[in-house]
């Protein structure tokens, strides 16, 4: 009950956090990846010795490639950002970076995607967002078609998706701060973290909701039925399992976050992070909305 | 009882073969590996690029010359070709796919060419855009002008040899090309067979030209000139060249590959290193190994008895996944590695949602045994509504993605279905396997969970 009680105070934790995250997104816009935007990505590792990044910058001006970002990564190693490039410019940045054959290196990956591509994969992207939102809006409004005393089934759904928004927005502004201090860039990886946490997060939801329908359906019988004191009750009843089911996925995302492969490391971290969020809000979030909704209700009857 | 006793024996022997054929068709977890009968060995994990190392290309195709109605076959002929010219540059299991210009796709129709451990693109590139060019050339009239060389020193010579001029045939004409051997000296030549319209160049061309020299020039350059004895109108010839098997076997590859239906022009490129694909492997075991640890630990902690066959399922829940990665076979990403990775936390989600359900109906003290049945069935909405939007998102995913989030989606899709499976199915039985335990205070303990009590 002490939820319920206080659910102003909780409400407001998640209003001053979902602002916060919009507003970090807004101060450092995240940086878009090739993926979507077309470009080079080549990371070398040099055999013995590093040339300063000073001394490549010099030796890329004379060259025909564009504008040129080094990166430094490990001991040895540069991560080359550029413009997308073919064949014979892929040799020459290749010459240029071991500064005419003077310094032997290896490329341990190169990818470049024409511009073309980029913008098919920003399509089908919106389309993944979009169905993916519609799916999950159409699953909630199914799950919840038979409960609407006293509170209408579409406000379940809609709390529903007002709980996975927030969900959404805390890791979306997580990444602003990644992309700014990090380097960290929405690529596809981004996308697909952001529609696996809608998927995961709202499954933690419909548990709790799932608990307050089924203690509605109980007290059917009795005459007058304190919505507030139910969905207190039931968020009791239900708490530690939402906890436990989380945890054991946050458990495993922290696994692949501190002992996986680099380049699902931010991806891994997003998902923790919306995980988390994700069972945050279903309990304390979109019950105490529920409550908070159905309150306005009682109020705008009398 | 005793039924289901030995129902929750066969389900744990079957668990532990699963694991022993998962164990077994690893060559790194067996050190008899090469001993092992074909079955173990021809099931591999299937590895992505960017764990094997490798290419991945994709190609933009032109079908703007090709009617609407045969673009879908103009490209699986070009896709037939580009698998053709791969085969033959000795990619072991190359991925030549087309993905269709639907409004998803920007419009262009797409090949995408995967090739493991080949980084060296630009020789990879070279292969796949190399049409055969196959000329048949005749003697030029005695009278025609004659080629002079001239040197660097000035000398000039007078090509003395027959002079040859093209024909109207050519490898556009081949139906098909066979790597044949002769019979008295077992030398390679490769047999030539020629479409209808071939058919009746070739006669015409070998009747007028009895007694001379046809030349079979191949990329420009003449392989074989055989003379002609007679008219042929079969529509068959050979080139008997001085070929190695290797060679008369690349170039029947190449001339049966033809020419590129439509032209292509090389959209983007990945390479990445094997080192790279072998670092992201291990770490992906680790990764997946340590989860699976930190998810047992809890569970016994948290559930204790319970949570133990929880954990045993969630073994037999891993074989099973492993296996299907063998045997359908899946392509693991890293991407694919995390999807699983995932799947394991969710899968453990179903016991989580049933164990608490049963630890209350303890508590309105039911039976062990009654507490168990009820928990199972109350559990069950819950967990079918958990799952489903896990099942949404991974369905789209796969859809509309790219191989990377393809392999991302069926992993953790695959592993959100058959978790659902396992984790009700197989503990269940085990559950009420163990109900020899009976009521006492003891039983009681190992059923509850928590801190408390």
């Amino acid at each position: 009950m002490f939820i319920i009680n206080n659910k102003k105070i909780f409400i407001w934790i998640s209003i001053v956090l979902v602002v916060l995250s919009l507003s970090l997104v807004f101060i450092f816009p995240p940086k878009i990846g090739i993926d979507f935007k077309g470009g080079a990505l080549t990371e070398v590792l040099y055999k013995s010795v590093r040339p300063t990044q000073a001394d490549l910058e010099i030796a890329f001006k004379s060259s025909t490639l564009g504008s040129i970002l080094l990166q430094p990564t490990g001991d040895l190693g540069y991560i080359i950002k550029s413009r997308d490039l073919n064949e014979a410019e892929h040799n020459l940045l290749l010459k240029t970076l071991s500064l005419n054959d003077k310094n032997f290196l290896d490329e341990k990956s190169f990818n470049s995607i024409g511009p073309s591509v980029g913008r098919e994969l920003t399509k089908k992207a919106i389309i993944a967002i979009i169905l993916v939102s519609l799916g999950i809006i159409c699953f909630i409004a199914f799950a919840f078609r038979k409960v609407s005393k006293p509170v209408s089934s579409w406000k379940y759904g809609f709390m529903a998706v007002v709980s996975l928004l927030h969900d959404v927005t805390i890791p979306i502004g997580l990444f602003a701060i990644l992309s700014h201090y990090f380097g960290a860039e929405i690529d596809t990886l981004f996308v697909v973290a952001i529609l696996t946490i809608l998927g995961l997060s709202v499954s933690d939801t419909i548990v709790i909701f799932d608990r307050i329908r089924e203690n509605l359906r109980n007290q059917v019988a009795i005459a007058k039925v304190n919505f507030n004191e139910i969905v207190g009750k039931s968020l009791e009843q239900s708490y530690v399992r939402s906890i436990c089911t989380s945890l054991t996925v946050i458990l495993v995302l922290l696994s692949l976050f501190f002992f996986g492969p680099e380049s699902t490391k931010y991806f891994a971290l997003m998902l923790t992070v919306g995980m988390f969020f994700g069972t945050y809000s279903s309990i304390f979030l979109a019950s105490p909305l529920l409550v908070w909704i159905n309150e306005l209700q009682q109020k705008n009857k009398k | 009882m005793w039924k289901k006793r030995i129902l929750a024996i066969i389900i744990l022997l079957l668990g532990v073969g699963i694991a022993f054929f998962v164990f077994k068709s690893e060559p790194k977890l067996n050190k008899n590996f090469e001993n092992q009968s074909s079955f173990f060995k021809h099931s591999p994990f299937r590895l992505g690029l960017d764990l094997s190392g490798g290419s991945h290309l994709v190609y933009k195709a032109d079908v703007s010359g090709i009617q609407s109605g045969q673009v879908s076959d103009s490209m699986s002929a070009l896709r037939d070709v580009i698998e053709r010219r791969v085969n033959l540059f000795g990619v072991s299991e190359p991925v030549v796919q087309v993905q269709e210009g639907g409004f998803t796709s920007g419009g262009d129709e797409k090949l995408i060419v995967d090739l493991p451990g080949i980084t060296d693109v630009e020789k990879a590139t070279a292969m796949i855009g190399q049409t055969p060019l196959l000329e048949f050339k005749i003697e030029a009239p005695a009278d025609a002008p004659r080629q002079v060389k001239v040197d660097k020193d000035g000398t000039a010579t007078l090509d003395a040899g027959p002079q040859f001029v093209s024909t109207e045939l050519s490898g556009r004409y081949l139906k098909k090309a066979t790597l044949e051997f002769d019979q008295n000296t077992r030398e390679p030549k490769v047999g030539l067979q020629f479409d209808e319209t071939g058919t009746k160049l070739f006669a015409q061309i070998t009747k007028d030209n009895v007694g001379k020299i046809i030349a079979i020039y191949l990329d420009g350059a003449p392989i074989s000139a055989p003379v002609v004895r007679e008219e042929i109108t079969g529509g068959t010839a050979e080139i008997s060249g001085s070929f190695t098997p290797t060679e008369a076997k690349q170039l029947v590859g190449r001339l049966n590959s033809g020419a590129l239906p439509v032209p292509i022009t090389l959209l983007s490129r990945q390479t990445i290193g094997a080192s790279l694909g072998d670092n992201a492997v291990a770490a992906g075991v680790k990764a997946t190994i340590l989860g699976f640890l930190f998810i047992a630990l809890f569970l016994i902690l948290w559930y204790r008895l319970p949570g133990f066959i929880a954990v045993i399922s969630l073994c037999i829940y891993i074989s099973i996944i492993l296996t299907l990665f063998k045997l359908l076979p899946v392509t693991l990403t890293a991407a694919g590695i995390a999807g699983f990775i995932i799947s394991i936390g969710i899968a453990v989600d179903a016991n989580v949602l049933i164990f608490e359900r049963v630890k209350e109906e303890l508590r309105s003290s039911r039976t062990i045994a009654d507490s168990v049945s009820v928990g199972f069935s109350r559990a069950w909405f819950s967990i079918r509504d958990s799952n489903i939007s896990s099942i949404i998102t991974a369905t789209i995913l796969f859809w509309f993605g790219t191989s990377l989030i393809k392999g991302f989606a069926l992993t953790l899709g695959m592993g959100v279905l058959v978790s659902m499976l396992s984790a009700i199915t197989i503990t269940r039985i085990f559950l009420s396997g163990i109900s020899f335990l009976g009521e006492g205070k003891v039983a009681r303990f190992l059923f509850s969970s928590g801190i408390s009590k």
